[in-house]
């Protein structure tokens, strides 16, 4: 049982490559099929993501040709040649899979540290795996600590409080003032990337009702079927300020598009409940002086990324705490992985020790004829009883070995010294 | 053996402080526990000592100035272990601890003078010193919410975030729960008022009197409602009714202070 991960990110291939080899949830079940149908792998699982491509699996043989077989596959699946592919991809095998993933679901890996959205993409890409059966023990026992480790980082460092994007610090900001966002209302004032982006926000903390408008209507009305929102028309500005909760403005526009006056109004309109308020635009959206409003929280881009840049030297000194949760959690699954393989390992063994009894017997007794089939049968259980009495004291001393290093390299040993290269498959 | 339950309380309380504090700081769901069980101990044996001290002095724990701090710092204890149960919410607790500290410790050191007015017994004057001296706690506890909601608003209005502002309660979870802490106030300080007119009723050949602390606890009472009612309208929401809350406090504060000790025949020390 050997892990094995082939794969690339935005370290090691530009956007032009990872766009090549990236997969989409179809393709990514089909290609975890194939991989084990034509037995390159015994367990599968795809994460894909902006930023990655990776592909873990459980190779069925103990040697490292899956990676190159895993390597010149995701060529022809892609069909990109190996020669532009190769330089790219990054290839790790056992412990360092276990210790790459779990970096990974802890956000150590992201290109934004300690970012939040990758914990839900290692979880998504686990659940479709897992539900179309491309995962093993092995693989399900990987990615649940995985999920548990990036869970953790979360919870005890400071990665996972402090956004590290724009408009994910916008959204923590949001829910300083709500708490959580799903029963609240936001509208947002553009169609542009940054728009997109604070609204994939909003959606993924769940936004109760969300409204959109834009100077070209169609552009709003394609957002709100994308997104699920409602779209309104732009400049109805009396009606649609009233209704948010969280209203974020990214258009491009000479003047400000809310004023002091019209933010009043809306105020007043919603009885003095608290509005945040994000200026993305540049030049700016919102009349500053809306700030000095009674509940009115305004923050805009400069703002925001004064707060990110805090934030960035803040997680890097939490970078040490990730990493010793990170390696508390690779040394429970290389304990749990050595209790596996010793068991495996002994089975083997006993097995083996079996079959060559059996020839052992089989190649002396023969032409022997004063024993009876019985005899026979007596000779061959007491040489089985004597396997399992020298098989007793190693399994035991092995078991209670508490350094699970030691014990792998114990059950190594024994692969080694006792089974053929055939056998130790 | 009340000597043991004192330093038990105070030791379970200043761990259970410092373990909302570190939760404050890291988050972790561990220690935040373990914040809370400090916090049960802590209550448990500041209960006994409540205990062995009223069974030592023959007395119930508000005949004395001592006794009615450190009953005082019970609810308070017991009113914000509710509240954290019902909004599950541990940060408040490193905001608060302090205070029930305070309490508990001036408590030891204030002279021990046992009232030399001549105070009634019976069940319905201990529920009404008991509810009155809940309703302060409660109060005291939306003043702590007040604050905590003052200074985290003015932090995001000002952009100035800290280490500390990302882990607070939100502001709208603060205005909840200091409505849930002045509603339970006013529920327990208009029942020990009732309960308190009863008790004097009952007593033999007592003369109708008027106290000072009569108008301060109606004012009291007064104030604390229009809170309750004004934090919900457009021009009070928020900011101006946590301002409110905390002015409120300070009188509550007076009413236990200097009415009590220079103004009032009958509550010398609740």
């Amino acid at each position: 049982m050997e892990l094995v991960l082939v794969g690339l990110n935005f370290r090691t291939a530009p956007v032009e490559v990872r766009e090549k080899v990236s997969f989409s949830n179809e393709q990514a079940q089909r290609a975890a099929e194939e991989l084990r149908t034509k037995g390159i792998l015994e367990e599968t699982l795809v994460l894909s993501t902006c930023n990655r491509s990776e592909v873990y699996g459980v190779n069925p043989n103990s040697n490292r040709e899956s990676a190159n077989a895993l390597s010149l596959y995701l060529s022809s699946f892609h069909a990109v040649r190996p020669d532009m592919l190769n330089p790219s991809l990054y290839h790790h095998y056992d412990h360092d899979v276990v210790r790459h993933l779990f970096r990974v679901s802890a956000g150590l890996e992201s290109m934004l540290l300690g970012e939040a959205e990758i914990l839900g993409q290692v979880r998504e890409a686990y659940l479709r795996a897992h539900e179309s059966h491309a995962t093993g023990p092995v693989l399900n026992r990987l990615f649940q600590a995985a999920l548990e480790v990036g869970k953790r980082v979360r919870a005890e460092t400071e990665l996972g409080t402090r956004p590290m994007g724009i408009a994910s610090a916008g959204m923590k900001l949001a829910e300083r003032i709500f708490g959580k966002l799903n029963d609240r209302s936001a509208l947002v004032l553009g169609a542009g990337p940054i728009s997109e982006q604070v609204i994939s926000q909003l959606r993924d903390r769940g936004i109760g009702h969300l409204y959109l408008t834009n100077r070209s209507r169609e552009k709003a009305e394609e957002f709100a079927r994308r997104y699920n929102g409602k779209a309104i028309e732009w400049g109805q500005w009396g009606v649609a300020l009233k209704l948010p909760d969280v209203i974020v403005s990214a258009v491009g526009a000479q003047e400000p598009l809310l004023t002091k006056p019209m933010i009043e109004r809306a105020m007043s309109a919603r009885g003095n409940r608290a509005l945040f308020l994000m200026d993305l635009g540049m030049p700016r959206n919102i009349d500053p002086a809306v700030a000095g409003l009674y509940s009115v929280y305004l923050y805009t881009m400069e703002d925001l990324t004064e707060i990110v840049e805090q934030n960035r030297d803040a997680r890097q000194g939490e970078v040490p705490k990730a990493e010793s949760l990170v390696e508390e959690h690779i040394g429970k699954f290389i304990s749990w992985q050595a209790s596996v393989e010793l068991i495996g390992v002994l089975d083997v063994l006993r097995d083996t020790l079996k079959q060559r009894r059996a020839a052992f017997l089989e190649e002396r007794l023969t032409g022997v004829n004063h024993f009876s089939p019985q005899d026979r049968e007596h000779i061959g259980g007491l040489m089985d009883e004597l396997i399992e009495r020298l098989l007793l004291r190693p399994a035991e001393r092995l078991r209670a070995e508490k350094e699970h290093r030691k014990k792998l390299q114990s059950v190594e040993a024994i692969r080694d010294l006792f089974l053929s290269d055939r056998e130790k498959l | 053996m009340n000597h043991t339950f004192v330093i038990l309380t105070v030791i379970a309380y200043l761990a259970s402080m410092g373990c909302y504090i570190a939760f404050l700081y890291s988050g972790k769901e561990f220690t935040g526990r373990m914040a809370t069980l400090l916090m049960f101990l802590g209550l448990a044996a500041h209960y006994v000592s409540l205990l062995i001290r009223a069974r030592g002095t023959h007395t119930v724990p508000y005949h004395d100035l001592q006794g009615s701090m450190s009953l005082f710092g019970w609810l308070l204890a017991v009113t914000y272990l509710c509240l954290e149960i019902y909004h599950r919410q541990r940060t408040v607790g490193a905001f608060v601890l302090p205070v029930i500290l305070a309490f508990y410790f001036t408590s030891y050191f204030v002279p021990d003078h046992p009232s030399s007015v001549s105070t009634p017994h019976g069940v319905v004057f201990a529920l009404h010193v008991t509810l009155s001296i809940l309703a302060y706690a409660a109060f005291a506890l939306s003043c702590v919410l007040s604050l905590m909601y003052l200074a985290e608003e003015r932090f995001l209005k000002m952009r100035r975030l800290g280490d500390v502002v990302w882990r607070l309660p939100p502001l709208e979870l603060l205005e909840r729960m200091s409505h849930t802490s002045v509603l339970v106030g006013l529920i327990t300080i208009a029942a020990g008022t009732a309960l308190g007119f009863v008790a004097v009723d009952r007593l033999p050949g007592q003369q109708a009197y008027f106290d000072p602390k009569y108008v301060v606890t109606l004012v009291v009472l007064v104030l604390y409602a229009a809170y309750f009612q004004l934090a919900r309208t457009a021009a009070w929401r928020g900011a101006r009714a946590s301002k409110l809350c905390v002015f409120n406090f300070v009188l509550v504060v007076l009413s236990f202070t200097v009415v009590n000790l220079y103004l009032s025949q009958h509550h010398r020390y609740f």
